[in-house]
């Protein structure tokens, strides 16, 4: 009964949402419309490593690899296709087969999951450098020139489907952006209910006893790790469509660490609370961006530091455990401990 | 023959600067598998302490020798006590709390000395081969990554300190029942890492550019370098770091500094494959 | 199904850790369906020998056929689908997950669907574990989370069944049902249990092989174990030569 309640609740808040992406342009202004696109493509990076570290327990540093590989994709397909529809195609495929390579290297070669996270690093930072060294007119993919350091310039934004001449605009872009958010998050859900994604959380669990009951634990994580990529590749179209421009900042340590921060923050285990926080962190940097006081390394870092040692596990699941406390205690329970959120079942 | 006596220099300062930068990562990491995403900030501190003490007129060897592994090392102290030691044995915690707490020192460092400082010249002057110059820091920077390595081993060998250290990193609760103090271990050990690395970043001052930031070039190179040496502290670092800067260097002589550095990261990550214990998993196995 | 392949043979089997010996020259056969228990203080290998058998460990030499198919060195989701099971001593369960999905991930391999889900009814029901489906296995009490991880190896509805430990920590009523449990289990399946508790061992008394610094020291009835005066001295720690 409180299933089948939680699940039709589920659905409104979906359909909900649905209604407040394609209202929206009538509500807010153009500034804060751009605003919320970026912070809905942003989510949707967020989402990717929230669902590959939350769920499927790979502890990935570097998904701005796979974040950066889509922009920089979308970016040369859609110069040389001249059309944005494949351009999108092309920035969830080439991150995914990076992330097929890579993680057939990793998983395949038993490398631990400690060593795991500076892979991956050092991953990313390969790719910064190598892009930032590409500056020149010998650098370019077809007509695409990469521009190194000075990144690429113009790219062009969307379109509407196989119709280069009809550019979408902000509305719309943002529309399509909320949109893939709200799809991306449903596929997500929907995923983890199915065997595959209880497969992937109970390698998570216990990767010895997956592989006793006969589930290979390389394999599953493997194709996780593609499925993170290929939406974090979706995530790098969205972005570059939203500022028209890509650069060799999108592989740096500092975009790398917010997407740390966000989930951290937001709360690990979780696919809303990755999204709240790197709303959060990211509305939280825009409003130090624009004093002088404190530098945002300095927050940022003292955010980081003060979620780890103080709500471990982060902001959404302590509320969300606070309230249900309050709940229960409204209801006379009297006093039954907060529950832990053990569960590792899809919230 | 000049080229080849550069680019052996060449090598030679990549190895040494990579050993310098990993040893005190090497302790940490090996002795209490913390793994520090803050290294790279140490490194700065060092720099930064040195720049700092030379611009109010301390002499600089001084200031590289003695003053950045001292302040880097009470820095250390203080964040272990403050920090690290909440988070043993959470390994994820502890990565996210020190990539925190490498933010934060970036964000004050800016917030006090801004985006650049000035730097310190190289002392020592240069030496010419052929056509080529070359600085006689090189040789001195060699030298102190041997006498770094040399120090090391003489303390975990040779001193009571050293023994109880590696007592207590192999089997702490035994070292426990044995009336060791393992909370004041992890505490020492953690600053004297720090120190080592404070030096590192002072002795690596004068050539380095020196910005709130460069600690990021470092920390993935000196993690790749400790995870490629494996667990002996001394034997792992110094072959790892022979490896990798023969490896830099020569990539580097022969397409450009960027990719060097790219084909070191490719090369540690083959490594890794290769022997997922590092080097010292297969060989020099149960040394220090 | 040819009664000239036994079920599970090892020829030779050893293991070394370094200096130590865990496992020496253990030749070991399994008939189908065939009750074995597996006794010897501890660190005589019993449970080494286990972690080879499921692929958890590679040997460092000899083999280990599985009606007939080398095994050692395989993976242990190989082994595991070839219808080896194992309950490991340090229990191996989904902590997080309920009591139903824990059986779930397992019945799911042999068959999805509505058999996988009428699989996992029937091993609750037989364990009497259906009062508990939805709690969070990592909440329950120890003798319960046996009886899961227990459940979980069954529902994977495989030929053999290594128990290590089945019955340690539990309480009087739990081990004779345990006791009753193995001995169902076994009619249509083959076990090999790793045990201390000789009482318990009584009850599913059959072929008892005895472990002793990773050789095999004696195997014979139950009785005639318990009679020979050498078993004895080795749970007291005096010197036996296997």
């Amino acid at each position: 009964m409180a299933g089948k309640l939680a699940l039709g609740a589920q659905a409104v808040a979906v359909v909900a949402a649905g209604v407040a992406v394609a209202m929206a342009p009538n509500v807010l202004e153009t500034f804060d419309l751009m605003q919320i696109t970026l912070f809905a493509a942003m989510s949707v990076l967020s989402l990717s490593l929230a669902f590959i570290w939350g769920y499927g327990g790979i502890l990935c540093f570097g998904q701005t690899a796979f974040f950066g590989l889509g922009g920089y994709a979308y970016a040369v397909a859609a110069i040389d296709y001249g059309d944005s529809t494949p351009a999108i195609g092309m920035a969830i495929l080439v991150p995914a087969l990076f992330a097929l390579v890579l993680g057939y290297f990793i998983f395949y070669g038993r490398i631990s999951d400690v060593y795991l996270g500076v892979i991956t690093l050092t991953v990313t930072l390969i790719l910064f450098n190598v892009v930032n060294s590409t500056s020149g007119e010998e650098y370019h993919i077809g007509q695409a020139r990469l521009g190194g350091f000075n990144g690429m310039p113009s790219v062009p934004t969307f379109n509407m489907p196989f119709d280069p001449s009809n550019i979408l605009s902000p509305e719309a872009a943002w529309q399509v952006t909320g949109f893939a958010l709200l799809g991306v998050y449903l596929l997500l859900r929907i995923l983890l209910v199915s065997p595959w994604g209880r497969v992937v959380v109970a390698v998570r669990e216990n990767e010895t006893r997956a592989a006793l009951l006969g589930y290979d634990p390389r394999f599953v994580k493997l194709w996780t790790f593609v499925l993170g990529g290929a939406i974090a590749g979706l995530a790098g179209a969205l972005y570059v469509n939203w500022g028209a421009f890509v650069g060799p900042t999108i592989f740096s340590l500092a975009t790398a660490s917010q997407i740390i921060i966000w989930i951290t923050v937001g709360g690990l285990g979780t696919l809303l609370g990755p999204i709240v926080g790197c709303v959060l962190i990211q509305y939280l940097v825009t409003k130090i961006g624009s004093q002088q006081a404190f530098n945002s390394n300095l927050v940022l870092g003292a955010v980081l530091l003060g979620v780890v040692l103080l709500l471990p596990k982060g902001v959404v699941p302590s509320l969300s455990g606070l309230v249900q406390f309050g709940f229960n205690r409204l209801r006379g329970d009297g006093g039954v401990a907060a529950p832990t959120g053990q569960a590792a079942e899809a919230k | 023959m000049d080229k080849v006596a550069i680019l052996t220099l060449n090598v030679v300062d990549g190895a040494a600067s990579l050993c310098l930068l990993c040893l005190g990562l090497a302790i940490i990491f090996g002795m209490m598998r913390i793994i520090n995403l803050a290294h790279g900030e140490f490194v700065m501190l060092g720099a930064y302490s040195t720049v700092v003490a030379v611009h109010h007129g301390v002499n600089i060897w001084i200031a590289m020798i003695v003053v950045a592994p001292l302040f880097v090392g009470l820095v250390g102290l203080l964040v272990e006590r403050t920090l690290i030691r909440f988070l043993y044995g959470r390994l994820v915690d502890s990565m996210l709390a020190t990539w925190g707490l490498s933010l934060f020192i970036v964000g004050l460092i800016t917030t006090i000395f801004g985006n650049t400082i000035d730097g310190v010249p190289t002392p020592l002057g240069g030496f010419v081969i052929g056509d080529y110059r070359a600085s006689w820091y090189t040789i001195f920077l060699a030298g102190m990554a041997l006498l770094m390595l040399g120090l090391v081993y003489l303390l975990l060998s040779y001193t009571r300190f050293g023994l109880v250290a590696r007592a207590v990193m192999q089997n702490p609760g035994m070292a426990a029942t044995l009336g060791v103090d393992t909370s004041r271990i992890y505490m020492t050990t953690f600053a004297l890492g720090a120190a080592v690395t404070g030096l590192a970043g002072g002795l690596l001052a004068p050539v380095s550019g020196i910005t709130p930031v460069m600690g990021s070039a470092y920390v993935a190179k000196a993690f790749i370098t400790v995870v490629g040496g494996g667990a002996a502290i001394l034997a792992g670092t110094a072959s790892a770091s022979v490896l990798f800067g023969l490896v830099n260097q020569m990539a580097a002589y022969l397409t450009t500094p960027v990719y060097g550095e790219v084909i070191l990261f490719v090369a540690a990550i083959v490594l890794i494959r290769l022997l997922p214990q590092g080097i010292s998993g297969r060989f020099f196995k149960g040394t220090l | 199904m040819s009664a000239l392949v036994p079920l599970l043979e090892t020829k030779a089997l050893t293991m070394r850790f370094g200096g130590v010996v865990a496992n020496d020259c253990v030749d070991f056969k399994l008939g189908e369906m065939e009750l074995r228990c597996l006794i010897g203080p501890n660190g005589a290998g019993k449970s080494t020998f286990f972690k080879m058998l499921t692929g958890q460990l590679t040997p460092t030499s000899g083999s280990i056929a599985f009606r007939g198919k080398p095994i050692a060195g395989a993976m242990s989701h190989e082994i595991a689908r070839l219808g080896v099971g194992i309950k490991t001593q340090v229990p191996n369960v989904f902590n997080g997950l309920s009591v139903r999905e824990n059986l779930w991930l397992s019945a799911r391999r042999k068959g999805t669907g509505r058999e996988g889900a009428k699989r996992v009814d029937e091993v609750l029901q037989r364990l009497r574990l259906t009062g508990i489906v939805g709690a969070i296995v990592g909440t329950l009490a120890h003798g319960q989370r046996q009886w899961v991880e227990i459940g979980t190896v069954l529902a994977g509805d495989p030929d053999l069944i290594l128990l290590d430990e089945p019955a340690a920590g539990m309480t009087d009523e739990e081990t004779v049902r345990t006791a009753e449990i193995i001995r169902d289990i076994n009619q249509s399946r083959a076990l090999v249990v790793v045990e201390h508790d000789m009482a318990f061992i009584r009850m599913i008394a059959s072929r008892v092989t005895v472990f002793h610094q990773g050789r095999i020291l004696m195997e014979d009835t139950f009785e005639r174990v318990v009679a020979d005066s050498r078993v004895r001295d080795i749970y007291l720690g005096k010197k036996v030569a296997a």
